[in-house]
């Protein structure tokens, strides 16, 4: 564990004395807080519904669900807009640590760290481990730290116990405080997985990035009315990260052939 | 502390390290000499537990290699062929790091001790990114030596160097040479492998040779004596070849070079022939080949 820790505070050291970093790391979050606290900034004067026809314009499945206190009412509005933007939130865990996850290994390679250091008794997976948890750290933070500055602006904006309510329910919860984190798992563990196969910084950045698109799936998805994400669907995507996060995991230290990682880098 | 029967090495169709056998014993320091591309780094490479071997087996400091790599990468130290520091990163925390992977007790200590026998101390602050080669080849042999291990692994330590950071260096292993650690030497430097090693090795895909920089020398060329005349005379080439245990006679301006055995044993005789058939000899000397030219003969050869 002791080297866990080490290679962490050694990545971080590294990591944020680059500013592209530091930028991601604080600025999609707040970017992310930015957009719906926007939309209710704006919607705050609406007074009433009129013109606005459930199982229309609001899907049904909105109107059953989401607004059970107070269906018809513009607090019923607003729960809908900020829940179409719940994956806005899913993005920073998936964006945040691929940054700093896709750099790690083949950094290591292009400034050719990487030999001494799989030259110490430091075992794959605790190599592993340090580095993923180097990256996912932040981005769990940013996006707890995200989350809470969006319910506080959400709360003094609109006003609205329902609102409120709305964001602290179970399904806005598993989503933030358990699927983020596995998200964020998934995306590091894949990011890892690309750095140590190829040689150039630029490529594993943009290949790990490809792990955002299921989550932007998921995004336009819910703004196009496809689905709605209710508790059940996240409880169900939060099993399948699970077992996902898992697989990843056992492929990831499978495929770190330190062997083809020195002999294949030039 | 080393021993390796009968390794290879392949990668694909190429043959990069072909069947190594050698011993290394305790306290020596092992030249390892090849060209570029002649599999030093692969064999380093083995012998530490970063890659696999394709056949033969290997033990370093009793732990057999491939299956106790962990315990040799904890035992042993490695130069690597490049520094590959942290540039962002101070001197010291490089160390530091290094240090705790390693599972040093006292890490200030050890930190403080290495950076300061390499004369690094007052830079200690400093991005490693702001050093020179020849200072982060320091740091990266003070990165090696944390952890004390008894056997280090140099991978070309002087290469790219200026005469003095190689001479500082190469002074450094001298060091270490001295407080019995074993060193398996890496390099294509002959003056320095000649100064530093008990034995060396010649090694191109496969051992060409094996002995002390001096047999070497023997073993290859044999033993000359040089015999410096007042006056040159072909004549006297005739009356030294006629000795029975002269194996080749040479007149080069005034000089009269003699490939023997023994020449300990057979010089008073050459000296008699010499001066009783007039020759007037100023001194003599024994033709002392550098181990650049035992190279270069034996890897030409290969």
């Amino acid at each position: 564990m002791n080297k866990v820790k080490t290679i962490i505070r050694k990545e971080w050291a590294e990591v944020f004395r680059n500013r592209l970093v530091i930028f991601t790391v604080a600025f999609l979050p707040l970017l992310m807080m930015a957009i719906p606290l926007g939309i209710l900034y704006s919607t705050r004067g609406v007074s009433s519904l009129n013109g606005i026809t459930p199982g229309t314009e609001l899907p049904t499945q909105v109107t059953q669900s989401l607004c059970t206190a107070g269906t018809g009412s513009p607090a019923c509005l607003q729960v809908f807009l900020v829940s179409e933007f719940m994956m806005l939130f899913m993005i920073i865990p998936v964006t945040i640590p691929v940054t700093i996850a896709a750099y790690s290994i083949v950094g290591e390679k292009t400034t050719r760290s990487l030999e001494p250091l799989l030259a110490t008794p430091i075992t794959t997976i605790e190599l592993l481990a340090g580095k993923a948890l180097a990256a996912v750290l932040p981005a769990i933070l940013a996006t707890y730290g995200a989350f809470g500055l969006f319910v506080a602006g959400s709360w003094i904006i609109s006003g609205s116990g329902l609102l409120l309510s709305a964001l602290l329910d179970p399904r806005w919860l598993i989503a933030i405080f358990i699927v983020g984190p596995l998200l964020a798992i998934m995306a590091v563990t894949f990011a890892l997985m690309v750095s140590s196969r190829v040689n150039e910084p630029r490529v594993a950045e943009q290949i790990s990035m490809v792990i955002i698109l299921p989550v932007l799936v998921g995004l336009f998805g819910q703004v196009f009315g496809f689905f709605i994400l209710n508790k059940q669907i996240i409880l169900v995507v939060a099993v399948i990260m699970l077992v996902l996060d898992a697989l990843l995991g056992y492929l990831a230290v499978g495929l770190f052939q330190r062997e083809q990682i020195l002999t294949r880098w030039k | 502390m080393i021993h390796t029967e009968n390794i290879t090495k392949k990668f694909g169709e190429v043959l990069a390290v072909e069947g190594l056998s050698l011993d290394v014993s305790e306290g020596e320091v092992f030249g390892f000499l090849g060209p570029n591309g002649a599999g030093k780094t692969t064999t380093v490479r083995m012998l530490t537990s970063l890659i696999g071997l394709t056949s033969g087996t290997a033990q370093v400091a009793g732990f057999v290699v491939g299956r106790q790599d962990t315990d040799i990468r904890r035992t042993v130290g490695v130069l690597t062929e490049t520094p590959g520091m942290y540039d962002n990163l101070s001197a010291q925390y490089n160390l530091q790091i290094f240090a705790e992977l390693y599972e040093v007790k006292d890490i200030e200590g050890q930190v403080e001790k290495y950076l300061r026998m390499l004369g690094l101390w007052d830079r200690r602050a400093d991005a490693a990114g702001t050093f020179s080669k020849g200072m982060k080849q320091k740091l990266a042999i003070a990165r090696a030596l944390l952890h004390e291990p008894r056997i280090l692994f140099l991978d070309e330590p002087t290469a790219g160097l200026d005469p003095e950071a190689s001479h500082l260096v190469r002074e450094f292993i001298a060091e270490l040479k001295k407080e019995g650690r074993t060193i398996f030497l890496c390099t294509h430097n002959l003056d320095e492998a000649d100064r530093l090693c008990d034995r060396v090795g010649v090694f191109k895909t496969r051992l060409l040779v094996l002995d002390t920089p001096s047999s070497l020398r023997t073993s290859v060329f044999g033993r000359k004596i040089v015999f410096h005349l007042r006056t040159a005379d072909p004549h006297w080439v005739d009356v030294v070849e006629k000795l029975p245990f002269v194996r080749e006679v040479k007149l080069v301006e005034t000089k009269l070079v003699v490939a023997m055995d023994e020449p300990e044993v057979r010089n008073p005789d050459i000296i008699r022939a010499l001066v009783d058939a007039g020759a007037d000899i100023q001194f003599v000397g024994e033709l002392r080949h550098s181990l650049e030219e035992v190279y270069l003969q034996l890897v030409r050869g290969a």
